[in-house]
């Protein structure tokens, strides 16, 4: 194969506004202006997200049980981690615990999700900006392209395991996509040992999936000069945020559960909070030129699209994880996270990794560490116990939070004594890092385009900036609840009533 | 070999779960990658919608559509592909039906940016501002798509040529199409009628394995998931579950049942029928022996049991409320309200 293509040439423009419609290589909808100045300079940019559906509005009036199918249809790519939210959310509300087969059960299919998602995100959407370049022609700049680049055999391996990721799901979950399984205080479905026997061997050849994809990693970008002075161009991708992440009891990384640890800009701890304690350290901004919100650390406050310490932006997904975790449980994942840790203090950095780019190599990183929790999990033979269900309650009012692979998920819901949804709030991930995700378009715009000077690799350097996030706008813009409207009167042939049917 | 045969995948309202199950077909990709160049397909490959407005009409052989109809620039894309492409296919349940966010049809779009940008827990916007359509902003104008005040069907607003319902369309399902496709590009095999559902006609309940009661089915109290330990082997109907297998397609292979948990109507309604939700409470009523002249049910016997089903929208239309005859019901209410 041929070396990747970083740069392209430029050509002058003099359009006033460039628009990059749709964005692409990443979930849901969203499109890039970028205002030039009279010099051809970068005044201003804006990543637009142009839709919403409105969750929040027509979820309320439906049964809270049916909640953890319902918003899985927020995100198609990561749909388990919605389900696991959810049921986390209705754990909380009918105060139910859930067993111990449960809860490894659901965190044994939720690694399968992270092993999918991770993998579709680093081959599908992030490889072809490294192994066919930035500026490779943009037909060629796909999953297929890099399939040709670097072979059907290599493609038939990436396949192979994300397909694996997807089993796990549906073999724990009753689904691929759009699972099923979760229900308060456990799950539905109660799996054999040949099941489980399966799982293992597949979680096996992840693990070793794991492996070559770190060393993918660092043959293809970590070794190419060009690329690292990508990674660590300070004027394009560089943004010194808090991060928010969650963490077991001893700051290590957990996707399933803990407490969700937020730490600043030199790595300080900042709060540390439960899942009902979200609305004291979270608020949410507007603004009228996009449909998407815009998290921010409610103590510190909403100054706009700037970082550091009086910004109450943050950033989640693998970059947060990587910045509020002090390490890995599992032994490979740990190495990498060691290997990673040299590196940036060699390069003389001290506390969090403010580089936007890294958010890649903390994502392989992490998919590693969830191929080997799958292994263990995968590998213990209590897992198919029929203890799957603990004890409900009645409904009230309950806050679930997981790790969805783009970030912190948060699922508020409330009840009443039918069951029926009366309230509901949800802070997805990529909602999170919206503003930090708008805030590198303009640096990366700013920095790249300069003298009205513009190209298509240009171009597409700005939306590496965003695409390092894994954005997942579908996620981002749910939002609507079900205001009562509905009355149904059902009769028999000769016109009598039969019932009334009312979703209020 | 010949010109490979374009194709373009393009998402309205959406989740992004359909274009996954076009990943979930693995290895058949590759068989897809030897026929077919991808022009148009955000989420995995870079060619832009100016890209698509200039090729020269009927130029994509084939276009596949997902999610449903929300606001005018899902509308916009629909009409461009549908102008562009030969074939369009409404791709899962959302175009097909409206799919979840469908379920927004019982609230309007003041009663939605209320809840999303004011009343939420988290939100903070004293002056409740909102996303305009035409914004000025500092160093110019910025535009969005409207979002309109329902949720549309593909169908509403373009021609489609063919339906493949699910949530999202299962791998068995998609491999159909691309070998229907496949032939007809390679060995000029006809394709499937216009307006043809690429999925089974049988109801779920013809391919669930589930123990069914053959005679005197009675439902004596209608339970949630949660309440009680279903049995895995007995249909979840014979235990006081709702599930919609009996108005809902097959084709789906029975998915959730087997996971325990019952059906909810993903792959729409059978072939016959308009109204998935109707059908399944008619289903629901000769499950009850309502419809029996000898029932012995009492009238007020019959309302206590449906009374128990406390969220019938959401149970009976969670998938299909914009194709469902109830629209017009809301429509015409709000209307006499004026």
């Amino acid at each position: 194969m041929s070396g990747p293509i970083i740069n392209d040439t430029p050509t002058k423009t003099t359009e006033k506004k460039i628009t990059i419609d749709p964005i692409t290589r990443l979930e849901g909808h969203g499109k890039i202006e970028i205002f030039l100045n009279d010099e051809g300079n970068v005044a201003n940019a804006y990543l637009q997200v142009p839709e919403l559906r409105g969750f929040e509005r027509f979820c309320i009036g439906r049964h809270v049980q049916e909640l953890p199918v319902l918003t899985n249809r927020l995100c198609g790519v990561c749909p388990a981690a919605h389900h696991i939210a959810s049921t986390k959310a209705l754990d909380a509300v009918f105060d139910a615990k859930p067993t111990e087969t449960a809860k490894k059960l659901r965190e044994l299919f939720y690694m399968g999700q992270y092993t999918h998602s991770h993998i579709a995100h680093f081959y599908a959407l992030a490889a072809p900006d490294f192994v066919l370049g930035p500026s490779a022609p943009s037909n060629k700049r796909n999953v297929l392209g890099v399939v040709d680049a670097v072979g059907v055999d290599i493609g038939a391996e990436v396949i192979k395991h994300r397909s694996y990721g997807q089993k796990v799901q549906e073999i724990v979950g009753g689904r691929a996509t759009h699972p099923c399984f979760g229900l308060p205080g456990g799950v539905s479905k109660q799996i054999s040992e040949e099941e489980r026997a399966q799982m293992e061997e597949m979680a096996k050849s992840c693990v070793e999936f794991g492996k070559f994809t770190i060393k993918l990693l660092h043959d293809v970008v970590l070794a190419n000069q060009d690329y690292m002075g990508l990674v660590l161009n300070q004027d394009a991708y560089y943004l010194e945020t808090y991060y928010m992440g969650m963490v077991d009891s001893d700051n290590k990384t957990n996707f399933y559960d803990g407490d969700i640890r937020v730490v600043d800009q030199e790595g300080k701890e900042v709060v540390k909070y439960k899942p009902s304690e979200y609305l004291d350290v979270i608020a949410e901004h507007v603004e009228p030129w996009t449909y998407m919100k815009m998290p921010f650390l409610k103590q510190v406050g909403w100054t706009g699209f700037t970082a550091g310490p009086s910004s109450g932006i943050y950033r989640v997904g693998p970059l947060g994880r990587i910045n509020v975790c002090e390490g890995y449980t599992t032994p490979l994942a740990q190495a990498e996270y060691e290997a990673l840790a040299k590196t940036v203090k060699d390069l003389g950095v001290t506390g969090p990794v403010h580089h936007t780019l890294a958010f890649h190599w903390a994502r392989v990183i992490e998919l590693q560490y969830a191929t080997e929790r799958m292994l263990e999990l995968a590998s213990d033979k209590s897992i198919t116990s029929d203890d799957i269900r603990g004890e409900v309650n009645e409904p009230t009012e309950g806050v679930g939070i997981c790790e969805a692979p783009r970030g912190t998920l948060i699922h508020h819901y409330a009840s009443d004594k039918d069951g029926l949804c009366t309230k509901i709030n949800m802070i997805v991930a990529t909602t999170n890092n919206y503003a930090a995700i708008n805030t590198s378009v303009i640096q990366a715009a700013k920095a790249l385009i300069k003298n009205g000077e513009v190209s298509p690799g240009l171009l597409n350097k700005v939306e590496m900036a965003f695409r390092c996030y894994d954005p997942c706008n579908s996620c981002g813009t749910h939002a609507l609840n079900g205001s009562p409207a509905l009355e149904v009167n059902v009769r028999r042939a000769d016109g009598s009533k039969l019932d009334t049917l009312r979703n209020f | 070999m010949a010109d490979k045969i374009k194709i373009a995948q393009y998402w309205g309202a959406g989740c992004g779960g359909c274009d996954v199950a076009l990943l979930d077909i693995d290895a058949k990709i590759l068989d897809v990658h030897a026929i077919a160049e991808v022009v148009f397909w955000p989420i995995g490959f870079d060619g832009k919608l100016s890209e698509i407005e200039a090729m020269p009409d009927k130029s994509i052989t084939v276009s596949f559509y997902n999610g449903a109809i929300r606001n005018s620039e899902n509308e916009h894309v629909a009409k461009v592909l549908r102008e562009k492409s030969a074939v369009m296919i409404a791709f899962g349940s959302c175009a097909c039906f409206g799919g979840t966010p469908g379920l927004a049809n019982v609230t309007n779009k003041k009663e939605v940016f209320q809840t999303v940008y004011k009343d939420t827990a988290s939100t903070d916007n004293p002056d409740f501002v909102t996303p305009q359509t035409q914004l000025k902003v500092p160093e110019g104008e910025l535009d969005l798509p409207e979002f309109y005040d329902s949720v549309k069907t593909l169908d509403e607003v373009v021609d489609v040529d063919y339906f493949m319902p699910g949530c999202p369309p299962t791998v068995n399902l998609i491999a159909l199409a691309v070998d229907a496709v496949a032939k007809h590009v390679t060995e000029g095999a006809d394709l499937p009628p216009k307006g043809a559902v690429i999925a089974s006609d049988k109801t779920l309940c013809d391919e669930c394995d589930r123990e069914r009661v053959e005679t005197g089915r009675r439902i004596e109290k209608i339970y949630q998931s949660y309440e009680i330990k279903a049995d895995p082997k007995k249909c979840l109907l014979d235990q006081g579950i709702i599930c919609i297998g009996p108005a809902t397609r097959a084709g789906c292979g029975s998915m959730c049942p087997k996971a325990n948990m019952p059906c909810r109507g993903c792959m729409g309604p059978t072939k016959a029928v308009m109204d998935h939700g109707g059908s399944m409470l008619s289903a629901l009523s000769s499950l009850l022996n309502i419809t029996d002249s000898e029932s012995k049910l009492s009238e007020e016997q019959i309302m206590e049991l449906m009374m128990q089903v406390k969220d019938p929208l959401g149970t009976f239309y969670a998938f299909t409320l914009p194709k469902s005859l109830l629209k017009r019901t809301v429509t015409e209410k709000r209307k006499r309200k004026g």
